[in-house]
């Protein structure tokens, strides 16, 4: 199964935006040659089966696996890009890509455009001149609804669940099933970090709530697996409202 | 293709990928299926700079030549926007597949207009995971010009 990816972009086509979307296509398309865990002759399979050290590889591999270390460490092992043992950073190269991708249209003019990894997006300016864009959060229950809607300008959103997949995520301290979200949204302001820490609060389970408070710059949004919700205090939805004791608990609306 | 559906602006470029990278993993021991390994090849399905309001009819997406057999949709445009999607060919090779595309096939057309009627520009979370329906309902949107 593949991710797919698409662009929206809402500037005006200039010959310098039209160059760059098929930079950043072509960019997208090494990504997956250079990063794929299923293709046995990319670097990280190479370097997964031990072929090639780490000093082999070119300088955004070496800038991958760092920006995977670091999130180890900001998530205490939450994420990691080693899972069973084996190299596989694919949990951070999707959102460090699309947001490469949308860099490379932003720098090129288009300064209102969404890149698209499989459900994780990267946007920036507006969806029309004074209009923010709106995102709806699949409903990780009920296939086909939306949980909410999200509005913003410049901002990464990334939802991590099980939904599609019917995992089942183990607590590692206990082996027991984690009593965890059915997915968990974090917005930020880009997408590398956002969808490598909605990917690590998705793991927490019921931590995460409290993790994704006190996280400077992000705001979560989380579906339980009993139907309830939770939400941060500026977690920017439809539904955000003031409570006195932070987060809102309940069922949704929809 | 979500957003294919949505688009109001009077100008847009839509491009779609179908990547090997898989989507998201989690830490931790996780039992359950696995993801498979089967790796679709890099495709460009669709590439396109047009205006947005054109286009009212229906159109036939291509045939797509899945693991579990052939995907085709035809889709309906009203006013430049997605109004119906039509579900032509589906995997029928035993019962067992017969039950699945009548789950998932409808499902997958539900979000489709679902996304639209809710005014949004695109949808974060779960994704479609029917790669042969993606492509045939973005052919026949590039076909539309929506």
């Amino acid at each position: 199964m593949g991710t797919v990816f698409s662009f929206d972009i809402r500037d005006t086509p200039t010959a310098a935006i039209a160059s760059a979307l098929r930079t950043a296509v072509a960019w997208l398309h090494h990504v997956d040659e250079v990063f794929s865990p299923y293709r046995p002759g990319s670097a990280v399979s190479r370097l997964a089966r031990g072929e090639i050290s780490r000093a082999d590889c070119s300088p955004e591999v070496r800038e991958v696996l760092d920006l995977c270390a670091r999130v180890r460490r900001a998530t205490d092992g939450w994420f990691s890009h080693t899972p069973d043992g084996t190299l596989d950073p694919s949990g951070l190269v999707k959102g460090w890509a699309v947001e490469r991708a949308w860099r490379i249209l932003d720098t090129a003019g288009a300064g209102n455009a969404c890149v698209n990894g499989g459900g994780d997006l990267q946007l920036g300016g507006e969806s029309a001149p004074g209009v923010p864009w709106r995102i709806g959060i699949a409903h990780p229950l009920r296939p086909g609804t939306l949980c909410t809607v999200v509005t913003g300008r410049d901002l990464a959103i990334a939802t991590s669940g099980t939904a599609e997949r019917g995992a089942h995520i183990l607590d590692p301290h206990t082996g027991a099933p984690a009593d965890g979200p059915a997915s968990v949204t974090v917005v930020g302001r880009r997408l590398t970090l956002t969808d490598a820490y909605a990917t690590a609060a998705f793991a927490m389970g019921g931590r995460a709530a409290e993790w994704l408070e006190h996280l400077d710059g992000y705001e979560g949004f989380a579906v339980l697996r009993d139907g309830r919700s939770w939400r941060t205090t500026g977690f920017p939805d439809a539904e955000r409202r003031p409570s006195p004791g932070g987060r809102t608990a309940g069922p949704l609306a929809r | 293709m979500r957003r294919a559906v949505l688009t109001t602006a009077s100008t847009s470029a839509l491009v779609v990928l179908l990547l090997t990278l898989k989507p998201h993993h989690s830490p931790g021991p996780t039992a359950g299926s696995p993801q498979t390994g089967a790796a679709a090849s890099p495709t460009t399905t669709g590439s396109t700079h047009r205006d947005a309001g054109h286009g009212n009819g229906t159109y036939t997406g291509d045939p797509v030549t899945t693991k579990y057999g052939t995907v085709q949709v035809a889709i309906s445009v009203k006013a430049g926007q997605l109004s119906a999607v039509k579900v032509l060919k589906s995997p029928s090779g035993n019962g067992h597949d017969r039950e699945i595309a009548a789950y998932a096939l409808p499902r997958l057309t539900q979000e489709a207009l679902n996304v639209h009627s809710a005014r949004i520009d695109a949808v974060s979370g779960a994704s479609y995971t029917s790669a042969g329906y993606i492509r045939s309902l973005q052919s026949a949107l590039d076909e539309a010009g929506v």
